[in-house]
């Protein structure tokens, strides 16, 4: 057998030409819509950026078209929609970063404490813990926000001489409060299925190493089921920060309150469309994030 | 107490008939969207679940924009939108009146969006647990790929879809609390507007709240007895 012969049989057959099915031409028109709305947005946003466009390119362009370019310049008044708002979406999205990022702080500190009282075999710990996580997995934000915010002032004598009513006249505390609790409710649930998760032997052979038990919650047993709980804790900030959405109505100025004033003022759909560019942006990314987190973290798992 | 009770009763002096107004609509709501979610949810599955690559891929895209987007933006989005494109449409026909859309229909329409991209994913992974033999076992017999789909595939992938589909759905009982944003007289509107006029806040937002936890409790009882009923072949071994 000749080589030719040899790379004639080592080649490949031809790839069969794939029909153009119902499915096929169904999902290129798919696609193809997708690309048009797609490049109608990024056309109709992009009209904000005309006049930093147009000063950057002014340098490279010649003749007719620097002409055109600075005659616009002279002419034409930018009153773009982000010209006159993009402060205040910067300040809405800060406030929406510290709104999500503070109650899931204080979510997690107070889920452990959750977690356990709802996986002990004591039942005063373990029923009230159940019905408390009952009550904020069961029950609307909205309704949970509205019921601390407007609903502690009923209470307004008593939390004034408790000295507390500095913290529930603040609509900033009241989301921070009551957005710490719905999440720890959540994130006890995560913990508790994920410390359950870790097999018994994992106990018995810490207890045969002669480890106390705390020593074996924290050392051993908790590394282990942060591992299993990664991608529901994932899962959690991304709900909350789509959750966060709700402060706008509470009177907070986070992303989303700053995007209804914006519209409320300018009565111009932008508003609504730059609030959804961002807040997709935010929560892409840290779905790429978190990807990494967990490749990273569990590499001693995989073969 | 007496109080509170009177507050609470039906008729002129109390708030209960406007509350339980106000839920009857947060249950017609939630039932409303669930059928037209279910079969945009299939179809996207079917489409995510396909050979074709730009089938997929438009699917995906769907799902990645209405799963990342807050819900409360969603609902904006699809209720000013539409207002926004039906004037300027009226404009190009030279008529330039104010329009208002329904707020059932704007929530309806977006709690549809945002909860057939995750039942998608519920039924997707449904999919992929029908090993691909009961798909030839079908071609086997003779039966077209739509006969397949309709009467091997189908009642399965629902048992296998089914708990999570009833997460879902009591997801989206939970989400019919933001239409009353966009002035619909739903559960927590109703409440909220007995909270102001009686300077009752906690009472009443607290009878909401306890009035979700019902309906959650009722849905999952529903929900187990239909998971039952669907594994009703399973239990006999």
């Amino acid at each position: 057998m000749t080589t030719h012969d040899q790379q004639a049989l080592l080649k490949p057959p031809p790839l069969a030409k794939r029909p153009w099915s119902t499915a096929r031409i169904a999902g290129h028109v798919l696609v193809a819509l997708w690309a048009i709305a797609f490049g109608y947005l990024i056309i109709y946003l992009l009209g904000n950026l005309e006049k930093p466009i147009l000063e950057f390119l002014l340098p490279y362009l010649s003749g007719s078209w620097s002409e055109y370019a600075l005659r616009r310049l002279e002419t034409h008044e930018f009153d773009s929609f982000m010209g006159r708002y993009v402060k205040q979406y910067i300040s809405g999205f800060l406030v929406t970063l510290q709104i999500v990022s503070l109650s899931l702080l204080i979510g997690a500190a107070l889920s452990l404490p959750l977690a356990m009282a709802r996986a002990s075999k004591w039942k005063l710990l373990s029923v009230p813990a159940y019905a408390y996580v009952y009550f904020f997995r069961g029950t609307p934000l909205l309704a949970q926000t509205f019921l601390i915010y407007y609903g502690f002032g009923s209470f307004r004598p008593e939390l004034q001489s408790l000295g507390l009513w500095w913290f529930f006249r603040d609509a900033f505390y009241c989301i921070l409060f009551a957005f710490a609790l719905n999440t720890s409710a959540y994130q006890a649930e995560i913990l508790r299925g994920a410390v359950q998760n870790i097999s018994r032997g994992q106990w018995e052979g810490a207890a045969a190493l002669g480890l106390s038990r705390p020593v074996t919650f924290f050392k051993v047993i908790l590394p282990q089921a942060l591992m299993v709980a990664l991608r529901p804790y994932g899962n959690e900030i991304i709900l909350m920060i789509k959750g966060s959405a709700i402060a706008s109505i509470v009177t907070i100025f986070d992303l989303m309150g700053e995007t209804r004033r914006a519209y409320s003022r300018s009565y111009d759909f932008q508003a609504y469309i730059w609030a959804a560019v961002v807040y997709l942006m935010m929560v892409e990314v840290l779905r790429r994030i978190w990807d990494r987190i967990e490749l990273r973290l569990t590499r001693h798992l995989k073969r | 107490m007496d109080e509170a009770l009177t507050l609470l009763s039906f008729g002129g002096q109390g708030w209960g008939d406007e509350i339980a107004r106000g839920l009857l609509i947060t249950v017609s709501l939630a039932l409303a969207s669930l059928p037209f979610g279910l079969l945009l949810g299939f179809l996207v599955a079917l489409a995510k679940n396909s050979q074709e690559p730009s089938l997929k891929l438009s699917a995906n895209i769907y799902t990645t924009i209405f799963r990342g987007l807050p819900e409360l933006l969603t609902l904006f989005l699809v209720y000013y939108g539409v207002q926004t494109a039906i004037r300027e449409g009226l404009k190009l026909l030279g008529n330039d009146t104010y329009v208002e859309v329904n707020s059932f229909v704007a929530g309806m329409v977006a709690l549809s969006l945002v909860f057939s991209s995750y039942a998608s994913e519920a039924f997707l992974s449904a999919f992929r647990g029908i090993p691909l033999g009961q798909y030839e076992g079908g071609f086997a017999l003779g039966l077209t790929r739509k006969k397949t789909m309709a009467f091997i595939i189908f009642p399965q992938l629902i048992r296998l879809a089914l708990p999570a589909l009833g997460n879902l759905w009591l997801i989206l009982l939970k989400e019919t609390a933001l239409v009353s944003v966009i002035g619909l007289d739903d559960l927590l509107r109703m409440s909220g507007v007995a909270a102001g006029n009686t300077k009752e806040p906690f009472l009443f937002f607290g009878i909401a709240c306890l009035l979700y936890l019902i309906l959650a409790m009722i849905s999952s009882a529903g929900l187990t007895r239909i998971e039952h009923w669907s594994k009703r072949g399973e239990l006999l071994k």
